[in-house]
């Protein structure tokens, strides 16, 4: 573990939740593996937006060629780490197993790319595996360090190119560090990789871009290409009376504080999530499994509209959370001292509070996980670069190149929040475009 | 329920489900153990001389998670002494008179057979077996497969010991052999009572790429050993499918190698054998698999209206040929059941690299290779088959071009869904031979064209 790993504090509230899907044994991973059959075409690539060779991989583990396995998993993710343990398997690759389709248990996809990657990175990290080529003296900058740009300077880096990559916070990694579920993926795991991409020469500078900070035009003078990696910005609010003041917070933020801050760790009480996606339903776990006295999950729809996953809602109801269908807070209840103490409901028409229909249940932490802003500011400091109508950076699908031809963009500030796997593609494809147009 | 009890040279045994000289019977503790679990009889741990083992004895080659495909051991003939083995064999035959014991023996000079002879008959053996077979160590004395592989000490040695035997001889042979014909009709010339085979075949089962050393590693070093298990059954129902047409072998035989099931049993008696032995299959998985072997045979008997077992025995013999009796004019074609498809498409891959390129994917007409016999590109059919469960991955077969080899049926991982469907062949119903004897054997492409 690297310093960077080994500088996260002791006693953060991530650290109590135990690993879901705990590394396999060399055993478990051969036996796992026999059973791929191999498939022509396989689904499950073209089901990964990185379209690792999976059953190649799988082969390769089943022969006993780890470090094999892992190259050929890295070729394509250089993220294949925390991809193994953060992608939802079931809808991508594993939810396309064949095995499914006949009724069998589809292959253990992640686990395994997370037995290849672990067993041959190691201690070592991808300098096991990569040496990166000599400078070439091309220099990029990545503004923002999660995994789009993680993947566009490692790519860089091994072709001998100079990358920098601009973070404003204290722990780089981006929603990998900051925002995983912990059961999937904790926070020293997340840091780790990123000093694993770091290894092949890839520098971080602590700033912020913009106004008050590094400025675009500073990078654009200095640097052959700019990556934009910046993610997405602060958690939205619903606007509803009671809502300012403590105990209602933004899900990113807390998802943040419950990962990375010692003091964000006191019991949990009665929680009500606000929200149907994804980061509702992962707060709403970690609530639960935090020992939350009771978790209720509020959402304006209903369960089919919902955008989070049916196997992770399944996995939070399993874990004792209650979902609260076709209602939406109309208010925040406090008492004379400001302390949350409720949240008053309305029932929902086609999303919409019906008039009449309020009621009350008590809470004493509401965390609202309806969507997140925009990072509008950043285009602005690069000319030439758009926005679309939703406030995301327009990009060319092949290329990754925003209107202005040095900047390119990629993850959840470009297709609006997707998942770790999609911002890797992006930044590895603006990467390999850079290189083959080097090559030239 | 059909009867399963056979006669095996004189020797009566309650089912053909015989355990073959090995550790499983080493001892009679083991063998009663294996009768009351079922089994008709026991070919006893070879007896001769003790002699000394070495640690480890045995390796094996798994297939995927399936353990034991192969087995193969270095371990030499029963190091127990004499005098024990004969007061277990004359234990077990008081305690089970109705089941078979038959002594395997390995000795050298004419009197330490006589002698070896004579105490095994007087402790109560039904039979004797002599091993010509072992493949590791003993051979390197002279005795086991150094015997099997020369047909003059075949004949010799078991016409010596039919000077001394009351009982029925058996010759175990080895399969480390040319032709075994040749040994099957030695054995027979020195009138021997019956043969088993297949011993275990020569082999070097792995190496330990670590200390490069061979397994099973004894130290620093092995040595070859017999092979033996599922593995083999395909060499052992040759051979045994051999010598039951070879119009010489008049004595009956003893089927062994890979046997693991009733099926497999099935098999061997169906190629000509009146018992089977079994070894790999019970230090896999214990006496108690006789179980499913005596009830499925019965089973199968009775579905096919077999009284007896002896019913089967050979019936499928007529039907094992030389090449040039194969008619030419048969064809088959395969056929892909979309509704069990699951779209893994393996078939493709195996027969675009390993077969004769006319499996296809998606809905578009292809491109046939360069050396294909069909004109013209291959057509998908149509309506186009959506399968239930893989949807459009559902590959399809290029009839015209396919030769019938099976190949995409046996890669196929869902039993049922690829079929070979008879079709009306352009050749007509001959054989070579019958070209040969019409003198039509000249193909054009040949080597002076």
């Amino acid at each position: 573990m690297g310093t960077l790993a080994s500088s996260l504090a002791e006693g953060r509230a991530e650290e109590r939740l135990p690993d879901k899907k705990p590394l396999l044994t060399r055993a478990e991973a051969h036996a796992e593996a026999e059973r791929c059959l191999y498939c022509t075409d396989a689904p499950c690539i073209q089901a990964c937006p990185t379209t690792i060779d999976i059953p190649t991989f799988i082969k390769k583990i089943a022969s006993g060629n780890v470090r094999g396995s892992a190259r050929t998993i890295l070729e394509q993710n250089l993220l294949g780490y925390s991809c193994s343990r953060v992608c939802p398997v079931e809808e991508l690759c594993a939810g396309s197993c064949v095995y499914e389709g006949w009724g069998r248990e589809p292959i253990q996809i992640g686990r395994l790319q997370r037995f290849a990657t672990e067993q041959a990175l190691g201690e070592q990290g991808l300098r096991a595996l990569y040496t990166p080529k000599p400078r070439n003296g091309r220099k990029v900058a990545c503004i923002g360090a999660g995994p789009a740009s993680l993947a566009f300077a490692g790519t860089l880096a091994l072709e001998g190119v100079e990358a920098v990559l601009f973070e404003k916070r204290a722990v780089p990694g981006g929603l990998n560090a900051t925002g995983i579920a912990p059961y999937k993926l904790p926070a020293k795991e997340a840091v780790r990789e990123v000093e694993w991409v770091l290894e092949l020469g890839v520098r971080i500078e602590h700033a912020h871009v913009g106004e008050g900070g590094k400025r675009g035009a500073e990078l654009l003078a200095d640097y052959d290409a700019v990556f934009v990696g910046v993610g997405l910005g602060e958690d939205s609010r619903l606007g509803v009376p009671g809502e300012d003041g403590p105990g209602v917070v933004g899900a990113v933020d807390w998802i943040e504080q419950m990962k990375l801050d010692p003091k964000a760790n006191g019991p949990l009480g009665r929680v009500v999530v606000v929200g149907g996606g994804n980061t509702a339903i992962d707060v709403a776990r970690e609530c639960a499994q935090l020992g939350a006295t009771e978790v209720a999950m509020v959402y304006r729809r209903g369960r089919d509209a919902m955008s989070g996953y049916a196997h992770e809602l399944e996995g939070a109801r399993k874990e004792g959370v209650r979902l609260v269908e076709q209602a939406t807070p109309v208010a925040f209840l406090r008492d004379p001292a400001g302390k949350l103490v409720g949240v008053r409901l309305a029932r929902t028409e086609g999303g919409k509070p019906v008039a009449g229909s309020e009621y009350e249940i008590p809470c004493d932490l509401a965390v609202l996980a309806i969507g997140q802003a925009k990072l509008r500011a950043i285009a602005a400091e690069f000319p030439g670069v758009e926005l679309d109508a939703r406030g995301c950076v327009v990009v060319d699908e092949a290329t990754r190149r925003t209107k202005n031809p040095k900047v390119f963009a990629g993850g959840d500030c470009v297709n609006g929040g997707t998942e770790v796997v999609n911002a890797v593609a992006e930044g590895r494809d603006a990467a390999r475009f850079l290189i083959a147009e080097w090559s030239k | 329920m059909a009867d399963l009890s056979i006669d095996f040279a004189g020797i009566k045994s309650p089912n053909p489900f015989w355990l073959a000289s090995a550790p499983p019977t080493n001892t009679g503790e083991q063998i009663m153990r294996a009768f009351d679990a079922g089994w008709g009889g026991a070919v006893w741990k070879t007896l001769g001389d003790p002699i000394m083992n070495v640690s480890s004895r045995f390796g094996a080659v798994d297939l995927g998670t399936y353990k034991m495909m192969g087995l193969n051991n270095i371990e030499l003939i029963s190091d127990r002494p004499l005098e024990v083995n004969l007061k277990e064999i004359y234990e077990v035959k008081k305690r089970y008179p109705k089941h078979v014991v038959i002594a395997s023996l390995m000795t050298e000079t004419k009197d330490d057979w006589r002698v070896l002879i004579k105490r095994a008959e007087d402790a109560g053996a039904d039979g004797l077996e002599l091993n010509f077979g072992c493949p590791h160590g003993m051979c390197e004395r002279g005795m086991g497969s150094s015997v099997g592989q020369e047909p003059k000490l075949i004949t010799e040695i078991t016409s010596w010991t039919k000077e001394f035997a009351r009982t029925p001889v058996l010759v175990k042979l080895t399969p480390n052999t040319g032709d075994i014909s040749e040994a099957g009709l030695a054995a027979v010339a020195g009138r021997a009572d019956g043969l088993s085979l297949i011993n275990t075949i020569k082999s070097i089962i792995g190496i330990d790429l670590d200390r490069m050393v061979v397994l099973p590693r004894v130290g620093d070093g092995s040595t070859n050993g017999g092979y033996c298990g599922p593995a083999v059954k395909p060499i052992a129902m040759h051979m045994v499918a051999a010598l039951a047409r070879e119009a010489g072998i008049t004595v009956p035989i003893s089927g062994i190698g890979g046997i693991s099931n009733w099926r497999d049993a099935a098999e061997f008696i169906a190629l000509g054998s009146t018992s089977v032995q079994v070894c790999t299959a019970v230090m896999h998985h214990g006496y108690r698999i006789v179980e499913d072997m005596i009830e499925g045979l019965s089973e199968f008997l009775d579905q096919r209206g077999m009284k007896s077992v002896n019913e089967l025995r050979g019936a499928a013999i007529q039907s094992y040929k030389e090449w040039g009796e194969l008619d030419l004019g048969y064809k088959i074609v395969a056929r892909i059941d979309d509704q069990t498809c699951i779209g893994c498409q393996v078939c493709v891959t195996a027969c675009n690299d390993g077969a004769h390129q006319c499996i296809f994917t998606g809905d578009e007409e292809k491109q046939r290779p360069p050396h294909a016999h069909a004109h013209g590109p291959a057509k998908p059919p149509r309506p186009f088959p959506v399968g239930l469960i893989a949807g459009a991955r559902v590959p399809w077969i290029d009839e015209p071009e396919c030769v019938g080899c099976n190949l995409c049926q046996l890669v196929c991982p869902v039993p049922g869904c690829i079929s070979m469907v008879e079709v009306a062949g352009e050749n007509p119903h001959e054989t070579w031979n019958d070209r040969t004897r019409d003198g039509r054997t000249k193909l054009p492409g040949g080597i002076h064209d």
